[in-house]
């Protein structure tokens, strides 16, 4: 039985990786991430100190948690160009409301409802409208920047309440309160992709969308949650980004959704859907993270850092394809 | 037709990493023969061709062309000997016209542009030649699929292909196309081509083949005139065992209608369609490409919205809008094209099989990840597939595998009606007898079963009533007693049911 299957492998298809490449391709990201740390930690002493660690997770959550709605999105073979925005209007709702004293959860839950609203447009856009996402998320892209440009009058929205910024500045023991939000967001993602049905038709959506509809998958429904899930997550990030800054930007967020869709794609997930983890796009969110605070410490220009980036992130997908 | 070979591949072993795929294997084509190459999935005719077409390197062996020694390190050194390999999967752009692709990568040109006048004119005079009445300006997209086989080789015989490979080639032409392709195939061989043909439809060797090479498990079983054996002689060799019976039918007792539909209408592929499916029938539908016989199955199941008509199910009428509603009414659909609709091939076989019924293997919202290994194990016992371990990727088994993924996956669901397109395109022997047995233990357990397909031996062989659609329409209905392949065939054509 084992070696007929073994050969219809190797006819059908291409041949199994040997081991070694196998095991690179698997724990490729992690050992990455660990000679980054590594060279970092030689290199710059500072780096390794707690307080620095702590630091590097702060200043990644905000990408990270962006990137895991968008894991979600990518899996199925989709992108959200969105985000960004999208996490500027939220905020701006956010602060638009607690500046003017209404109840920190009001604002909050309000907040997030907008962030999975203009999700949920883009997912009934897309599935209903059959737009293609680059397409359906470049205009909300734009739509959801404009929407905040208006509703912040182009300035900042300042004079926030102590216990919001807590959640994007404030520490629990030593632990800043962001990393314990990626922390949840992380952990909600991993069971949910690993151990629902939902993670499975998730998975099924990108490998074979056709396939899916005819197991019964309800491809629309699926697709609609997963755009509105990275809404919402995005409106996470503004919680922790607006409450950090103490204020609402209305240019907050611009460029985000490249840094978001690089860790989901450094953390091996593909653009073709149905392949990926959400633990990859943590590793790829940190890579990034790691980088930027390495080169800080380095006194690296922050122009030669943003070659620097665009080099990593063209050769760990490079290295991704060599070991395919 | 002289007897030194064109091709002559002898001693041919290949490994890949754990696995011995060709072993001692030789192959020898004539100038103007038809050589036939079987063998169960798995039996490595693939890797053959591929090593003939330059795709992989041969481990030990020697490749002859014309008498002398040759080595084959890429696919376009295979072009230039003169091997021309038509894949299942046709390598035409559809954007591009007939020409376009005809002369891809070669064009002829004046300057730096495109000569199009002369490539037109040349496309013309080629497609005349080889008696094809297709325009060269048609974009192939607009082609049927018999059309595009037909450029493919128009492409290779221009290249100056003497040495043609086809593999599968009718696997997707109704009755017609493939008389016309034998037609063609009968002419290049008068022209000396030497034609490689590969094949699961066994019955098409005795009437195109000269001679005959059967491969099993990698080995060289042997080469064969086609005069000197028979069918069942040719299936022993193959699959290494002697199969009584081609077709396991048995005729169970039916019960109560599970299926009838009435008056069903989608616009512009089938109207006014009607009938039904008692427990333990399986019902053929019959009936060239474009008769409908495939989307009706499709519009049963909820992927095609109906625009008129009623469905029954245990005789209660139900509105079926979605795959999911199909399901959960009990209906099962067995694609025709399962690597693109039926399974997802970068899944393991575990996700694939249970993928309708996940929802169902929860506890609160999670999955009990105990219960589906242990609904898969019994799946993979059950129907004796052949995999390494519940985590094999599908992509990695063969085709019989693959379908019984598939069946597995409609089992799990304990569909009371299971709609079948095209159950056993694509799979050898073995595995259809497999396939037929199943479909008769479903039956006996009191499942419906409508079988659409165009192979006419299976519909005769499998069917209790035969029902045949001729553009969208039922233009006649046999038993099983009296239906035979021309009564059917002139049924299928539109003409009018003659005799019976």
């Amino acid at each position: 039985m084992a070696p007929e299957q073994a050969r219809a492998g190797s006819t059908g298809g291409r041949s199994g990786p040997p081991r070694v490449v196998g095991l690179l391709r698997r724990y490729g990201i992690v050992l990455a991430f660990l000679v980054l740390m590594a060279v970092l930690s030689v290199l710059s002493p500072a780096f390794l100190a707690v307080s620095n660690l702590f630091n590097v997770a702060q200043q990644v959550s905000i990408n990270a948690i962006m990137a895991a709605g968008m894991t979600f999105v990518i899996l199925t073979a989709g992108i959200d160009l969105s985000v960004g925005s999208v996490l500027a209007l939220s905020g701006a709702v956010m602060a638009g409301l607690l500046s003017t004293g209404k109840p920190v959860l009001l604002g909050i839950l309000l907040g997030l409802g907008v962030g999975a609203l203009l999700g949920l447009i883009n997912g009934i856009v897309i599935t209903r409208g059959k737009v293609q996402p680059f397409i359906a998320t470049l205009a909300m892209l734009t739509i959801a920047r404009g929407l905040t440009l208006v509703y912040t009058d182009g300035r900042p929205i300042t004079g926030l309440p102590d216990a919001f910024v807590w959640l994007g500045a404030g520490d629990v023991g030593r632990v800043p309160v962001p990393v314990i939000i990626m922390a949840l967001v992380f952990g909600a993602s991993y069971v949910i992709l690993t151990q629902t049905p939902l993670g499975r038709y998730i998975y099924a959506i990108g490998g074979n969308e056709e396939a899916a509809r005819l197991s019964g998958v309800s491809v629309q429904f699926v697709k609609t949650l997963v755009y509105a899930t990275a809404g919402l997550l995005s409106a996470v990030s503004a919680i922790v980004i607006t409450g950090r800054l103490n204020s609402a930007q209305p240019t907050a967020g611009a460029g985000y959704e490249l840094d978001a869709i690089a860790a989901v794609v450094l953390g091996g997930t593909t653009l073709a859907g149905g392949e990926g983890s959400v633990l990859g796009t943590l590793l790829g969110a940190f890579i990034i993270g790691v980088l930027n605070n390495g080169l800080n410490l380095l006194n690296v220009s922050s122009f030669y850092q943003q070659v620097v980036k665009g080099v990593v992130i063209l050769l760990a997908v490079l290295l991704d394809r060599r070991l395919r | 037709m002289t007897d030194a070979p064109l091709l002559a591949m002898t001693g041919i072993s290949k490994t890949f990493p754990g696995v011995r795929a060709l072993h001692d294997v030789s192959l020898e084509v004539r100038a103007g023969e038809v050589h036939a190459l079987v063998g169960e999935n798995g039996a490595g005719k693939s890797t053959l061709i591929r090593i003939l077409g330059g795709i992989h390197q041969r481990d030990a062996g020697e490749i002859r062309l014309r008498g002398r020694a040759v080595e084959i390190p890429s696919p376009r050194r295979a072009r230039t000997l003169g091997i021309s390999i038509i894949h299942q999967e046709l390598n035409l752009v559809p954007a591009l016209s007939v020409a376009e692709n005809i002369f891809l990568g070669r064009e002829p040109h004046r300057g730096a542009l495109i000569d199009w006048r002369t490539m037109y004119a040349r496309a013309e005079a080629l497609l005349a030649e080889l008696g094809l009445p297709i325009d060269p300006r048609r974009r192939v997209s607009t082609l049927s699929v018999a059309e595009q086989q037909l450029v493919e080789i128009a492409k290779a015989l221009s290249e100056e292909a003497d040495i043609l490979v086809m593999d599968e080639p009718t696997a997707a032409l109704t009755v017609e196309e493939t008389e016309r392709l034998f037609r063609f195939i009968h002419d290049l061989r008068a022209r000396g081509v030497a034609i490689t043909y590969i094949t699961h439809r066994l019955e098409e060797i005795f009437r195109i083949a000269d001679r005959v090479t059967v491969l099993r498990d990698g080995q060289y079983i042997g080469t064969f005139p086609i005069a000197e054996i028979t069918l069942d002689d040719l299936i022993r060799l193959m699959v290494g065992r002697q199969i009584t019976e081609k077709y396991p039918k048995e005729t169970v007792p039916q019960g109560s209608p599970v299926l009838e539909v009435r008056g069903l209408t989608v616009r512009g592929l089938f109207a006014d369609v009607s009938f039904t499916v008692p427990r333990g029938e399986i019902l053929g539908i019959a009936g060239l490409v474009g008769s409908g016989k495939t989307e009706l199955a499709y519009a049963i199941f909820g992927a095609l919205p109906l625009d008129g008509g009623q469905i029954l199910i245990d005789g209660r009428p139900v509105e079926i809008h979605s795959p999911a509603a199909a399901i959960a009414h009990g209906i099962g659909l067995v694609t025709e094209d399962r690597k693109r609709l039926g399974l997802i091939l970068g899944m393991s076989v575990r996700a694939n099989i249970t993928l309708p019924i996940i929802g169902r293997l929860c506890r609160g919202a999670l999955i009990r990840h105990g219960d589906e290994a242990e609904v898969v194990r019994q799946a993979i016992t059950s129907l004796d597939m052949a995999v390494a371990s519940p985590e094999q990727l599908v992509r990695q088994l063969s085709g019989g595998t693959q379908q019984k993924v598939v069946v597995a996956k409609w089992l799990q669901t304990h569909a009371r009606l299971l709609l079948l397109s095209e159950p056993t395109r694509g799979i050898d022997v073995g595995a259809k007898v497999e396939m037929y047995r199943l479909m008769v233990d479903l039956t006996r357990q009191g499942v419906g079963i409508v079988m659409v397909s165009s192979e006419m031996p299976e519909i005769l062989g499998m069917s209790d009533r035969i029902l045949v659609m001729h553009e969208g329409r039922i233009t006649a209905e046999f038993g099983r007693e009296e239906a035979t392949q021309e009564a059917i065939m002139a049924s299928a054509a539109g003409r009018v049911r003659s005799g019976t």
